[in-house]
């Protein structure tokens, strides 16, 4: 942001021209005219990066080829190139060759869309539950697996974002929902009997679930890495529409299970812990969080395990750490 | 009525509120799409000035918070004003009443009073719409937040006062207009054409019309259950989308979406009939395979509805359910593929002489392939759970619509005008419009599929502005600079629409030098043509 714009222009901009090279998945999420997918935090969101990057090759290779015939016939065919027009009205050759190769290529994007379709759908045995609740205006996430963990999670209004916490205006919530990582986890999404619906959008993941009342929507994911990943209501709600984001913080097992067993007892508690001890968000941002080991500040990229592994061999209870892992 | 082949007009009031002759209801259909196409777009203007910058800086609360209902009445309001009171009346009832009567060789359309009641519906529905916007209790409760699509529960128990029941009257009326004209449509086409037209000998736009309608007959009853049904769910106690009453909000967007998916189709099939005639006319070649492009129409029409679930990828349906609809949509672009390459070849090997028609014409094709292409990648519901409900979404439907739709209003007019005003615009005018337009909106639009991949959600008024979200920031301001360079052209365009009508040259009757390849029966009358065209029945070899 320090650029001025039209530096920003310049240096990201003209290159956004080039669709088709450029706009392959990269690092979009950090840069600024970003013009790709977000970086893929599941194998689920790679699967669709992919695909989608397969996708952009075809349809720009079909929109260049059609822009290079208009300006061909554009050059080639105006009035005083050519003063005396055909009078040609068909060629069936022509019409069955322009039929079947859109047909070819349709085959050519259908096969690997119905495998992305049929893999991310399948759930392998799922090893813990997430229940999402959609609200006006906020989540509500239930976590049945641990001793019915259950707690809400509203936006922090814009006066109260902590930069120096990592918080992001319009992302960051008052409660997170921290989850493991390397863990596949099935999400039960739906939203209250009296509510509207809501969507759960996870971009990182490739998740986006609608929070229909009176059905409950299911969908899964298996984070890779830690972080915090944020996402937004994906479905019109009503006046605070904007105002529902998503924030998971992925951590490692072991922290989670901590998190857990304190969460049990005292989901605030649990909270304030888990934010004053394991703030990925802060990380991620190049910030450092005010009361963590010093080791944890020189890395400002994926939060080291060593730093999270230290606390919670004193505090985790050794029954709590085999529960969720049995599921 | 006129006797004797001379013109014999009613007064003011009886020719402009009773008229029964097409082409003066074609001119009033028009003149509202203009007016409330400004409007539409007045608040698309209040839309990209919102999100030029991050932060809520005009849509505010008496007490100065960001009033988020507001935006949503905004966007609503600007989707169902586009759609059905600018695109639909313009398209079908401006040009379509215009036209397929001139061009099959009639002296009118089948029920000419039916289609006085058409146009007339309209007009008091758009006034329930603007009525939707001002009724309400609250700041917070005041006009129909919904979205166009009108989801419940957000529309049943998410909105008290009766503002959606004024826009559920207002979609009753222009659902009423929509099918009156369909079914005059389909009665005057298969009717009245003038002896030796058969069916294959029909201009391509005749053809996009009668498709047109058999969609609009078809479809648009859905749509009038379905908000029948959300009007007794919100008044009467009924609960076909109330989950606790053993309804099903999803149902709705079934229903919604069974229309909604060939509503699509209704605004878009017209626009390929125009374009035909414009790549005709001035390749001064024949329409290359005649037979391909009216039978692509009649097999989009027809696949049409049987992919609405492309809507719903996200809405919970089971894998094998969304794998059909993933099959059935890609195919559609089979015979749009069709289409687009008909109009290359016959633009090969002519004589192009690029006027203000044609440039509309050729953006169109280039503009809805654009668009085209990003739905093959909607199409896939692998892909479009990452995209569905962001920025990616609304880049793809401009690009088909406000690209492709609007460009076929624009190339129809800037092609018709001397035939219905009996005056020219300048050339200039007509091309500096479009070029400020073609410009203006790609700017607006382009930038728009980035945010969406970048995962910004549609419909929401203020967006993160953190240093890792730069990239939102930086294309919203280019897509803002973009509509605002596309409303400067609009403004611009009713300047012209004035100046043509008030000292435009005058037109004569073939005032394109229409070729006989390319010829049509409208540029066998005089421009503007005479009240009642074709004392003489005309045939056709």
């Amino acid at each position: 942001m320090k650029k001025s714009f039209f530096v920003r222009v310049l240096s990201g901009g003209l290159p956004a021209l080039g669709f088709a090279f450029f706009a392959m998945t990269g690092p979009a999420m950090a840069e600024t005219f970003g013009i790709g997918l977000p970086v893929s935090a599941t194998d689920s969101a790679q699967r669709i990066n992919d695909f989608h990057d397969m996708l952009l090759v075809i349809i720009t290779g079909i929109v260049i080829f059609v822009l290079a015939l208009l300006l061909y016939v554009i050059a080639r065919f105006n009035a005083k190139a050519n003063p005396v027009p055909s009078k040609t009205t068909h060629n069936v050759m022509l019409e069955i060759v322009w039929t079947i190769i859109p047909v070819v290529i349709l085959i050519i994007i259908a096969v690997p869309s119905f495998q992305l379709l049929y893999k991310n759908e399948r759930i392998e045995n799922p090893e813990m539950t997430l229940k999402i609740t959609g609200a006006q205006w906020y989540w509500i996430y239930d976590y049945p697996d641990h001793g019915d963990i259950n707690f809400t999670s509203y936006m922090i209004p814009n006066d109260k974002i902590d930069t120096a916490k990592g918080e992001k205006r319009l992302l960051s919530t008052d409660n997170k929902v921290v989850l493991p990582v390397g863990v596949t986890i099935q999400a039960l999404v739906t939203s209250g009997p009296t509510d509207v619906i809501h969507s759960w959008a996870m971009p990182r993941f490739g998740i986006k679930t609608d929070a229909v009342p009176g059905r409950i929507n299911h969908t899964w994911f298996r984070i890779n890495k830690p972080g915090a990943y944020y996402g937004q209501c994906s479905e019109l709600c009503g006046k605070d529409h904007s105002y529902m984001p998503i924030e998971v913080w992925a951590v490692e097992k072991p922290v989670f299970e901590e998190w857990a067993a304190m969460a049990k007892e005292d989901a605030d508690k649990a909270q304030a812990w888990i934010q004053a001890n394991h703030n990925p968000a802060a990380k991620v941002a190049g910030v450092a969080v005010p009361p963590a080991p010093a080791s944890e500040v020189a890395e400002p990229s994926v939060p080291e395990e060593p730093a999270g592994a230290e606390p919670e061999t004193q505090t985790v209870p050794e029954g709590e750490t085999s529960k969720g892992s049995d599921e | 009525m006129g006797d004797h082949g001379h013109d014999h007009k009613p007064g003011f009031f009886a020719r402009w509120f009773c008229s029964t002759n097409h082409k003066d209801i074609g001119t009033l259909y028009i003149i509202f799409s203009i007016i409330a196409g400004l409007i539409g777009g007045l608040f698309s203007m209040i839309m990209r000035l919102e999100l030029q910058e991050p932060g809520v800086q005009y849509l505010l609360t008496s007490a100065g918070d960001p009033n988020g209902h507001l935006w949503n009445v905004i966007i609503s309001a600007h989707g169902l004003i586009m759609v059905f009171f600018v695109v639909m009346p313009g398209l079908i009832g401006g040009f379509g009443n215009w036209f397929v009567p001139l061009m099959i060789g009639a002296p009118d359309m089948a029920f000419p009073r039916l289609n006085n009641i058409s146009f007339w519906l309209i007009v008091p529905a758009f006034f329930l719409l603007i009525a939707s916007a001002f009724i309400g209790v609250t700041e917070t409760t005041t006009g129909a937040g919904t979205g166009w699509t009108v989801y419940p529960p957000l529309s049943t128990s998410g909105h008290p006062g009766m503002s959606v029941d004024l826009a559920i009257f207002a979609l009753h009326l222009a659902g009423a207009s929509s099918i009156l004209g369909a079914a005059n449509f389909i009665t005057t086409i298969f009717n009245m054409r003038a002896p030796g037209m058969t069916l294959h000998k029909m201009p391509l736009f005749v053809w996009a019309m009668l498709v047109t309608s058999f969609l609009l007959v078809l479809a648009v009853p859905v749509l009038g259950g379905a908000i029948t049904m959300l009007l007794t769910d919100r008044n009467f106690g009924t609960s076909f989308f109330v989950p606790e009453g053993g309804g099903d909000p999803i149902l709705y967007q079934h229903l919604f979406w069974f229309f909604g998916h060939p509503e699509v189709y209704i605004m878009i099939l017209p626009a390929f009939g125009i374009v035909s005639h414009i790549v005709s006319t001035f390749s001064k070649k024949p329409i290359f395979g005649y037979l391909g492009m009216a039978y692509a129409m009649v097999s989009i029409g027809v696949v049409g509805f049987v992919v609405w679930a492309h809507h719903m990828y996200t809405a919970g349906m089971s894998v094998d359910t969304e794998a059909y609809f993933t099959a059935a949509t890609l195919i559609i672009a089979v015979p749009t593929g069709i289409k687009i390459f008909s109009w290359i070849a016959t633009m090969w090997g002519g004589t192009i002489d690029f006027k203000t028609p044609m440039l509309w014409a050729i953006g169109f094709i280039f503009l809805f392939t654009v668009g085209g292409v990003t739905g093959v990648v909607l199409a896939n519901s692998g892909v479009d759970t990452v995209l569905h409900d962001t920025y990616y979404v609304v880049a793809h439907f401009h690009y088909v619509l406000s690209l492709g739709a609007v460009f076929a209003l624009f190339a129809g007019f800037y092609y018709w005008i001397g035939k219905i005003s009996g005056r020219m615009y300048p050339e200039w005018m007509g091309k500096l419009h479009f070029w400020m337009t073609f410009i203006g909106v790609n700017v607006t639009f382009f930038p728009q599929h980035f945010l969406g991949l970048n995962g910004m959600p549609r419909r929401i008024v203020d967006y993160p502005s953190d240093a890792e979200y730069a990239s939102w920031a930086d294309w919203n301001l280019i897509s803002s600079y973009g509509a605002y360079l596309a409303g400067l052209s609009t403004i611009w365009f009713v300047f012209v629409v004035f100046y043509t009508l008030l000292a435009g040259k005058k037109a004569s009757a073939n005032y394109w030098d229409v070729q006989p390849q390319s010829f049509t029966l409208e540029w066998s009358v005089s421009s503007p043509p005479p009240f009642h065209q074709f004392d003489i029945q005309p045939m056709v070899k």
